[in-house]
């Protein structure tokens, strides 16, 4: 009886999720782990270690709240892209555009900051705004000309990327390629930390952007789950000639979704350039990562909005981490390949929920057939 | 001027390869997103070679340099690429997150691979930097100014080869076969999954072949923490510009190749010097046409019918 309680257990979708999930990153830092071997074997243990620690290396217990704060802004724009992730995917769109729309978010969100003085929260929304339009472009594309929206995606990247370069050159520092620092600039465009510095320990990067990303995953799930609108959406993704037989618009529903994902990633690069935490280098060469991160997250998530949170939170975690590691034996990037290799590991995600049904469906007939046999053989008797 | 053909013919020999590759790997039915993580290990993997040849056999001959280079670089490659098979075609994984993990693995692999050879080789020297100077001499010919390399030669004859493989040949039927209605070509006995692991192999081999040309074409050191700048995801619209044909690409790939040129060495050249257009408007140039082309054309668009698509015998 045990047994059955405990195989229903594990037939219980999200407890699969939150398992394969588990695996995925088990395996991932045991693969990390084996390539620290490599390199140098005598540190390997206490590399990985240190990684996983992150801010938990700091010996006093105000510093370790500090830079649990720095780990926690890091972690809202994250949060944001891989909510932008997950909730196209939700709609059957895979949204590999996140990490231009993200870029635009930047570039927006930065330009209006500085070159227009505006407040914080009209930076918030033209970011959003921009980021919304990108997207929708990719939702047009798709659908009314059929173009895949991953290959629009990219192509919008790199546009978005050399846009923003363009753009924010004219608001550089005269001898470097970086931005001006916002909170020299213009302080009113700084996120309004409402206190949240102070409990964290004077960590000035602390700002009411964090909440918000904790508050915004919220509400996309109940428009998911608990709307109608919701509901349009998601069967638009199950079968799009279904909806639109049900009368449902899904040329819009397309557009709208993509439109919203673009809004959520530029709100994530707001949330985060608003803080003055980075500047922005202008000669940068590659779309930034913290879009392809957000797919890391979103899958690692189990595509769910409060996972996302949590898995948000974890990679840059070991991101993080990386920095603790002594960089005289081992390279930082090492929880970049970790990172990248969780993502990899997720691919194979619907392979193990598939293995595990299939295993307790095998047991479950195995232990049907004994109780026949038993039940047969007392007949007999 | 010549710099600009001697540009533009490099970029489009990378350019026209790795689109080559995506077009086997999609011929047969597997989207392969991972071009610029498999540039980057090819890359890796010809650097490495150079470095260890002009250390190890300063005398060596230009042509064992030159094919030990292509031999390494293309099996990197195709052992990179076998990551992409095994999950998308025997675990049906998803091609696109498949895809974008090898992209971001490739990068920080190398980055990692270089910074412990670098620190092993001295304990002070923690940088990404693989320098090439002198052997990358072994592919470069000068005729009066223009610097003619072999490996322009090496994408030309691999266009022609390709153009073979797929039209001509048994196998790029099949191969092709795969990627339009694999349950109809396994009908006819055609093994689907070995088909398209020979796509996304020979992709493999492709796109590390055009790594290494990408990071020896400009420059004689290469920091491997900028992975290939985009140029995988370039590679992709040329073949989505090329309608995945390779005559096709050959002409988006000059095409395309003509705008990354530009952007290099606009400054030099008085004309264009004075319409004084940043480099990032030529940068950009490429993906926005093919956009609009996409844009126009994907209606009767001639990409592969099942690609993306899992291969599953029981559907039909």
């Amino acid at each position: 009886m045990k047994n059955n309680k405990l195989r229903s257990f594990f037939k219980n979708s999200s407890v699969q999720a939150v398992l394969s999930s588990l695996v995925c990153i088990l395996l991932g830092l045991l693969i990390g782990y084996i390539v620290l071997l490599f390199i140098n074997p005598d540190g390997a243990a206490k590399a990985i270690g240190d990684l996983v620690r992150n801010f938990l290396n700091y010996s006093k217990p105000e510093a370790r709240f500090k830079y649990f704060g720095d780990t926690l802004v890091k972690t809202a724009p994250l949060i944001m892209c891989s909510l932008s992730i997950l909730f196209c995917y939700k709609v059957g769109l895979f949204n590999i555009g996140v990490a231009g729309q993200y870029a635009l978010g930047i570039g927006i969100s930065l330009y209006a900051a500085l070159a227009w003085n505006l407040p914080w929260w009209v930076c918030i929304l033209l970011a959003a705004a921009a980021g919304a339009l990108s997207g929708a472009i990719g939702g047009l594309l798709k659908a009314y000309r059929n173009v895949n929206e991953v290959i629009s995606g990219i192509m919008l990247n790199w546009i978005s990327l050399y846009s923003i370069n363009m753009l924010l050159t004219q608001v550089k520092e005269d001898t470097s390629p970086y931005t001006v620092v916002v909170k020299y600039k213009n302080a009113s465009a700084l996120i309004p930390s409402l206190g949240l510095d102070k409990l964290f320990l004077n960590n000035e990067y602390m700002t009411i952007a964090v909440p918000l990303a904790i508050i915004i995953p919220v509400l996309i799930w109940v428009l998911l789950e608990k709307t109608k609108f919701g509901y349009e959406l998601k069967a638009t993704g199950f079968n799009k000639n279904a909806a639109k037989y049900c009368g449902m618009n899904e040329k819009r529903n397309i557009i709208v979704t993509l439109a919203i994902g673009g809004a959520l990633a530029a709100t994530g690069a707001a949330f985060f350039y608003l803080t003055s935490y980075e500047q922005w280098n202008c000669s940068t060469s590659s779309v930034p990562a913290m879009g392809f991160n957000g797919i890391a997250a979103a899958f690692l998530g189990g595509l769910n909005p409060i996972g996302s949170i949590l898995s948000s939170f974890f990679i840059q975690h070991i991101t993080e981490g990386g920095a603790h590691i002594d960089k005289m034996l081992y390279p930082s990037q090492i929880s970049d390949l970790i990172s990248s290799i969780i993502i990899y590991l997720c691919g194979f995600v619907f392979f193990m929920k598939y293995a595990l049904s299939k295993y307790l469906a095998k047991r479950d007939e195995k232990d049907a057939a004994k109780a026949a046999a038993v039940k047969k053989e007392g007949g007999n008797k | 001027m010549s710099l600009l053909i001697q540009y533009t013919l490099l970029y489009a020999s990378v350019l026209i390869l790795v689109a080559l590759g995506g077009c086997f790997s999609e011929h047969s039915g597997v989207i392969n997103l991972g071009l610029e993580g498999i540039m980057v290990m090819g890359a890796l993997g010809g650097t490495l070679t150079m470095r260890l040849l002009a250390s190890a056999f300063p005398e060596a001959p230009a042509i064992v340099i030159i094919l030990l280079v292509i031999l390494v670089a293309a099996t990197i490659g195709v052992i990179y690429s076998s990551l992409l098979g095994v999950a998308c075609i025997s675990f049906k994984a998803d091609q696109t997150i498949v895809g974008t993990a090898l992209n971001i693995l490739g990068t920080a692999a190398a980055t990692v691979i270089v910074k412990a050879v670098n620190t092993k080789a001295d304990p002070n020297n923690v940088s990404s930097v693989v320098e090439y100077i002198k052997p990358k001499q072994a592919f470069i010919v000068n005729i009066k100014g223009f610097e003619f390399n072999w490996f322009m030669l090496v994408a030309f004859l691999l266009l022609i080869v390709s153009y073979v493989t797929l039209y001509k040949t048994k196998f790029g039927l099949r191969l092709m076969a795969c990627g339009e209605h694999p349950q109809a070509a396994a009908s006819v006995g055609v093994n689907v999954y070995k088909m398209r692991y020979a796509g996304v192999l020979i992709s493999g081999a492709l796109g590390g072949l055009g790594g290494i040309i990408y990071v020896t074409s400009g420059v004689s050191e290469w920091k491997f923490e900028y992975g290939v700048a985009g140029f995988g995801f370039l590679a992709l619209a040329v073949m989505i510009f090329g309608q995945w044909k390779p005559t096709r690409i050959a002409l988006a790939g000059l095409l395309f190749g003509l705008f990354r040129a530009l952007s290099n060495v606009y400054s030099g050249i008085d004309f264009l010097a004075s319409l004084n257009i940043p480099s990032a408007v030529y940068n950009m140039m490429p993906y926005i046409i093919s956009l609009v082309v996409l844009a126009l054309t994907s209606k009767k668009s001639r990409a592969p019918k099942a690609e993306g698509i899992p291969y599953d015998k029981g559907s039909r």
